[in-house]
Protein backbone atom coordinates (compact mmCIF):
# COMPACT_ATOMS: atom_id res chain seq x y z
CA UNK A 1 0.00 0.00 0.00
CA UNK A 2 1.60 3.45 -0.58
CA UNK A 3 2.25 5.91 2.04
CA UNK A 4 0.90 9.39 2.30
CA UNK A 5 4.78 10.22 2.37
CA UNK A 6 5.00 8.23 -0.68
CA UNK A 7 2.48 10.41 -2.48
CA UNK A 8 4.07 13.52 -0.65
CA UNK A 9 7.11 12.45 -2.83
CA UNK A 10 6.18 11.57 -5.77
CA UNK A 11 4.28 14.79 -6.05
CA UNK A 12 7.33 17.24 -4.84
CA UNK A 13 9.97 15.48 -7.55
CA UNK A 14 6.96 16.04 -10.30
CA UNK A 15 6.85 19.59 -9.45
CA UNK A 16 10.67 19.85 -8.82
CA UNK A 17 11.01 18.10 -12.52
CA UNK A 18 8.52 20.74 -14.26
CA UNK A 19 9.40 23.54 -12.42
CA UNK A 20 6.26 24.17 -10.21
CA UNK A 21 5.27 24.11 -6.44
CA UNK A 22 2.91 21.91 -4.67
CA UNK A 23 0.22 23.93 -2.88
CA UNK A 24 1.60 26.23 -0.19
CA UNK A 25 -1.24 25.86 2.51
CA UNK A 26 -0.58 23.00 4.39
CA UNK A 27 -3.95 22.04 5.46
CA UNK A 28 -5.01 21.73 1.83
CA UNK A 29 -2.68 20.59 0.84
CA UNK A 30 -2.61 17.39 3.10
CA UNK A 31 -6.36 16.95 2.06
CA UNK A 32 -5.18 16.70 -1.40
CA UNK A 33 -2.80 14.21 -0.95
CA UNK A 34 -4.61 12.59 1.16
CA UNK A 35 -7.78 12.36 -1.42
CA UNK A 36 -4.56 11.09 -4.04
CA UNK A 37 -4.16 8.18 -1.91
CA UNK A 38 -7.49 7.51 -1.45
CA UNK A 39 -8.10 7.19 -4.61
CA UNK A 40 -4.92 4.68 -5.25
CA UNK A 41 -6.55 2.39 -2.84
CA UNK A 42 -9.59 1.84 -4.46
CA UNK A 43 -9.10 2.15 -7.84
CA UNK A 44 -5.28 1.08 -8.25
CA UNK A 45 -4.32 4.48 -10.11
CA UNK A 46 -4.08 8.06 -8.28
CA UNK A 47 -6.89 9.80 -10.03
CA UNK A 48 -7.61 13.48 -9.62
CA UNK A 49 -9.22 13.89 -5.84
CA UNK A 50 -11.18 16.96 -7.26
CA UNK A 51 -12.93 14.56 -10.16
CA UNK A 52 -15.80 11.91 -10.40
CA UNK A 53 -13.86 8.87 -11.74
CA UNK A 54 -15.11 5.64 -13.10
CA UNK A 55 -12.78 3.23 -11.99
CA UNK A 56 -11.94 2.16 -15.48
CA UNK A 57 -8.15 3.24 -15.91
CA UNK A 58 -9.20 3.64 -19.90
CA UNK A 59 -11.79 6.21 -19.17
CA UNK A 60 -9.62 8.27 -16.70
CA UNK A 61 -6.54 7.93 -17.92
CA UNK A 62 -6.60 11.39 -18.78
CA UNK A 63 -7.36 12.48 -15.10
CA UNK A 64 -4.17 10.29 -13.22
CA UNK A 65 -2.16 12.79 -11.53
CA UNK A 66 -0.66 14.93 -12.69
CA UNK A 67 -3.27 14.83 -15.34
CA UNK A 68 -3.70 16.02 -19.15
CA UNK A 69 -5.14 19.60 -18.45
CA UNK A 70 -2.02 20.47 -15.66
CA UNK A 71 0.08 22.48 -17.11
CA UNK A 72 -1.93 24.24 -19.49
CA UNK A 73 -3.99 25.49 -16.34
CA UNK A 74 -0.79 25.92 -14.44
CA UNK A 75 -0.01 28.46 -17.48
CA UNK A 76 -3.26 29.86 -17.58
CA UNK A 77 -4.31 30.17 -13.76
CA UNK A 78 -1.32 29.40 -11.79
CA UNK A 79 -2.11 26.09 -10.35
CA UNK A 80 -4.11 22.87 -11.95
CA UNK A 81 -7.60 21.98 -11.24
CA UNK A 82 -7.51 20.70 -8.07
CA UNK A 83 -4.91 23.07 -7.01
CA UNK A 84 -2.13 20.42 -5.97
CA UNK A 85 0.22 22.13 -8.71
CA UNK A 86 1.26 25.63 -8.73
CA UNK A 87 3.06 28.59 -10.46
CA UNK A 88 5.96 30.28 -8.24
CA UNK A 89 3.55 33.68 -8.43
CA UNK A 90 0.78 31.76 -7.07
CA UNK A 91 3.49 29.89 -4.38
CA UNK A 92 5.07 32.99 -3.24
CA UNK A 93 1.29 34.97 -2.90
CA UNK A 94 2.51 37.27 -5.68
CA UNK A 95 -0.81 36.26 -7.90
CA UNK A 96 -3.62 35.76 -6.57
CA UNK A 97 -5.84 32.31 -6.58
CA UNK A 98 -8.41 32.28 -9.57
CA UNK A 99 -11.12 29.70 -10.08
CA UNK A 100 -9.85 27.00 -12.07
CA UNK A 101 -12.58 25.84 -14.74
CA UNK A 102 -12.88 22.70 -15.77
CA UNK A 103 -11.08 22.23 -18.91
CA UNK A 104 -11.89 18.37 -19.36
CA UNK A 105 -14.26 17.75 -21.98
CA UNK A 106 -18.15 17.12 -20.71
CA UNK A 107 -18.05 13.50 -23.16
CA UNK A 108 -15.41 12.06 -20.72
CA UNK A 109 -17.05 13.70 -17.93
CA UNK A 110 -19.88 12.39 -18.32
CA UNK A 111 -17.98 8.42 -18.71
CA UNK A 112 -17.73 8.28 -15.35
CA UNK A 113 -21.76 7.74 -14.98
CA UNK A 114 -22.32 5.23 -17.89
CA UNK A 115 -21.46 2.02 -16.17
CA UNK A 116 -24.23 3.59 -14.01
CA UNK A 117 -26.40 3.23 -17.56
CA UNK A 118 -25.65 -0.08 -18.26
CA UNK A 119 -26.61 -1.28 -14.83
CA UNK A 120 -29.80 0.24 -15.07
CA UNK A 121 -30.11 -1.11 -18.86
CA UNK A 122 -29.23 -5.09 -17.74
CA UNK A 123 -30.99 -5.38 -14.05
CA UNK A 124 -33.11 -8.24 -14.93
CA UNK A 125 -30.75 -9.93 -16.74
CA UNK A 126 -28.03 -12.92 -15.84
CA UNK A 127 -24.31 -12.14 -13.74
CA UNK A 128 -22.83 -13.15 -16.99
CA UNK A 129 -24.95 -10.69 -19.22
CA UNK A 130 -24.38 -8.27 -16.22
CA UNK A 131 -20.42 -8.69 -16.60
CA UNK A 132 -20.44 -8.66 -20.45
CA UNK A 133 -22.42 -5.54 -20.89
CA UNK A 134 -20.17 -3.81 -18.35
CA UNK A 135 -17.40 -4.84 -20.22
CA UNK A 136 -18.51 -3.41 -23.77
CA UNK A 137 -19.40 0.28 -21.53
CA UNK A 138 -15.51 0.40 -20.58
CA UNK A 139 -14.31 -0.67 -24.09
CA UNK A 140 -12.09 2.37 -25.60
CA UNK A 141 -10.71 1.71 -29.01
CA UNK A 142 -7.26 2.50 -28.18
CA UNK A 143 -5.06 3.93 -30.96
CA UNK A 144 -1.25 5.67 -31.46
CA UNK A 145 -0.75 8.70 -31.38
CA UNK A 146 2.00 10.45 -32.24
CA UNK A 147 3.49 14.28 -31.81
CA UNK A 148 4.49 15.86 -34.74
CA UNK A 149 6.73 18.11 -32.86
CA UNK A 150 8.97 16.23 -30.70
CA UNK A 151 8.04 12.68 -32.06
CA UNK A 152 6.59 11.62 -28.66
CA UNK A 153 4.31 8.45 -29.23
CA UNK A 154 1.13 7.26 -26.81
CA UNK A 155 -0.99 3.88 -27.56
CA UNK A 156 -4.61 5.82 -26.27
CA UNK A 157 -7.99 6.42 -27.09
CA UNK A 158 -7.97 9.62 -27.55
CA UNK A 159 -4.84 11.64 -28.15
CA UNK A 160 -3.31 13.51 -25.05
CA UNK A 161 -4.50 17.43 -24.37
CA UNK A 162 -1.10 18.53 -24.24
CA UNK A 163 2.38 16.35 -25.15
CA UNK A 164 4.08 15.54 -21.71
CA UNK A 165 7.30 15.81 -23.85
CA UNK A 166 7.54 19.14 -25.58
CA UNK A 167 4.49 20.51 -24.48
CA UNK A 168 2.90 20.72 -27.81
CA UNK A 169 -1.07 20.66 -28.19
CA UNK A 170 -3.22 18.59 -29.36
CA UNK A 171 -4.02 19.61 -32.77
CA UNK A 172 0.06 18.78 -33.23
CA UNK A 173 -1.11 15.00 -32.31
CA UNK A 174 -1.73 12.59 -35.83
CA UNK A 175 -2.76 9.51 -35.60
CA UNK A 176 -0.26 6.11 -36.76
CA UNK A 177 -2.24 4.33 -38.54
CA UNK A 178 -0.59 0.59 -38.68
CA UNK A 179 -0.80 -1.25 -41.98
CA UNK A 180 0.04 -4.94 -42.44
CA UNK A 181 1.07 -6.06 -45.68
CA UNK A 182 1.28 -9.47 -46.42
CA UNK A 183 3.42 -10.43 -49.85
CA UNK A 184 4.42 -13.63 -51.47
CA UNK B 1 -29.81 8.27 -1.86
CA UNK B 2 -28.94 9.55 1.71
CA UNK B 3 -28.03 12.82 2.47
CA UNK B 4 -26.22 14.44 5.58
CA UNK B 5 -27.57 17.32 7.50
CA UNK B 6 -25.63 19.77 9.23
CA UNK B 7 -27.59 21.99 11.16
CA UNK B 8 -26.82 25.85 11.49
CA UNK B 9 -28.75 29.14 12.74
CA UNK B 10 -28.74 30.65 9.28
CA UNK B 11 -31.15 28.23 7.82
CA UNK B 12 -33.34 30.80 5.69
CA UNK B 13 -32.37 28.89 2.49
CA UNK B 14 -32.45 25.40 1.14
CA UNK B 15 -28.85 24.78 0.75
CA UNK B 16 -27.66 21.25 -0.92
CA UNK B 17 -24.07 20.51 -1.53
CA UNK B 18 -22.83 17.70 -4.06
CA UNK B 19 -19.19 17.15 -3.24
CA UNK B 20 -16.30 13.85 -3.43
CA UNK B 21 -15.05 13.12 -0.17
CA UNK B 22 -11.46 13.15 -1.31
CA UNK B 23 -11.81 16.76 -2.91
CA UNK B 24 -10.09 19.67 -0.99
CA UNK B 25 -12.52 22.16 -2.73
CA UNK B 26 -15.36 20.22 -1.60
CA UNK B 27 -13.73 20.02 2.16
CA UNK B 28 -13.16 23.97 1.93
CA UNK B 29 -17.05 24.63 0.86
CA UNK B 30 -18.30 22.17 4.21
CA UNK B 31 -16.02 24.47 6.11
CA UNK B 32 -17.18 27.39 5.04
CA UNK B 33 -20.49 26.74 5.58
CA UNK B 34 -20.29 25.21 8.99
CA UNK B 35 -18.22 28.31 9.90
CA UNK B 36 -21.00 30.69 8.78
CA UNK B 37 -23.22 28.83 10.45
CA UNK B 38 -25.45 27.71 7.06
CA UNK B 39 -27.72 24.53 7.59
CA UNK B 40 -27.00 22.09 4.75
CA UNK B 41 -27.30 19.04 3.21
CA UNK B 42 -24.57 16.93 1.38
CA UNK B 43 -23.70 14.23 -0.45
CA UNK B 44 -20.62 12.49 -1.30
CA UNK B 45 -21.15 11.33 -4.69
CA UNK B 46 -18.18 8.91 -4.72
CA UNK B 47 -19.56 7.28 -2.22
CA UNK B 48 -22.90 6.64 -3.86
CA UNK B 49 -24.01 3.53 -5.94
CA UNK B 50 -23.98 3.95 -9.69
CA UNK B 51 -27.97 4.65 -10.41
CA UNK B 52 -27.34 7.39 -7.40
CA UNK B 53 -24.74 9.01 -9.36
CA UNK B 54 -26.32 8.80 -12.82
CA UNK B 55 -29.65 10.75 -10.72
CA UNK B 56 -27.23 13.19 -9.31
CA UNK B 57 -25.63 14.13 -12.76
CA UNK B 58 -29.08 14.44 -14.53
CA UNK B 59 -30.48 16.40 -11.69
CA UNK B 60 -27.31 19.07 -11.83
CA UNK B 61 -27.55 19.45 -15.86
CA UNK B 62 -31.19 19.66 -15.56
CA UNK B 63 -30.65 22.63 -13.70
CA UNK B 64 -27.97 24.08 -16.04
CA UNK B 65 -24.40 22.74 -14.40
CA UNK B 66 -21.89 20.24 -15.32
CA UNK B 67 -21.34 17.35 -13.46
CA UNK B 68 -18.48 19.50 -11.66
CA UNK B 69 -17.57 19.05 -7.65
CA UNK B 70 -18.27 20.91 -5.12
CA UNK B 71 -21.96 22.28 -6.75
CA UNK B 72 -24.05 23.80 -4.82
CA UNK B 73 -28.03 23.90 -5.32
CA UNK B 74 -29.61 26.92 -3.66
CA UNK B 75 -33.71 26.42 -3.37
CA UNK B 76 -33.94 24.11 -6.05
CA UNK B 77 -32.72 27.31 -8.36
CA UNK B 78 -29.40 28.50 -8.16
CA UNK B 79 -26.39 26.61 -9.15
CA UNK B 80 -22.56 27.56 -7.75
CA UNK B 81 -19.94 25.66 -9.07
CA UNK B 82 -16.60 25.15 -7.46
CA UNK B 83 -15.87 26.57 -4.43
CA UNK B 84 -16.79 30.08 -4.69
CA UNK B 85 -17.10 32.40 -2.01
CA UNK B 86 -18.20 35.40 -3.45
CA UNK B 87 -20.98 33.77 -4.84
CA UNK B 88 -22.06 32.22 -1.69
CA UNK B 89 -22.02 35.22 -0.10
CA UNK B 90 -24.33 37.06 -2.11
CA UNK B 91 -26.56 34.24 -2.78
CA UNK B 92 -26.92 33.34 1.05
CA UNK B 93 -26.32 36.78 2.61
CA UNK B 94 -22.95 35.94 4.73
Amino acid sequence: MTTLEEVRQRAEADARTYGYHLNPDPEFLQNLLEGLKQNEERYSYPSCPCRLASGKIELDRDIICPCDYRDPDVEDFGMCYCGLYTSSDIYEGKTKVRPVPERRPIEKQVRAYEPAKATQKKEAKTKIEVKTKEEEASEVKKKLWYCRQCGYVVFRDDSPYICPICKAKKEMFAEIKVRIEFSG
Amino acid sequence: MEFSKVSGQNNEHKVVLYALNTCAWCKMTKKYLKDNNVEYEFIDVDLCTPKEKEKIREHIMSKGGSPVYPTVIVDNKILITGFRKDKLEETLGI
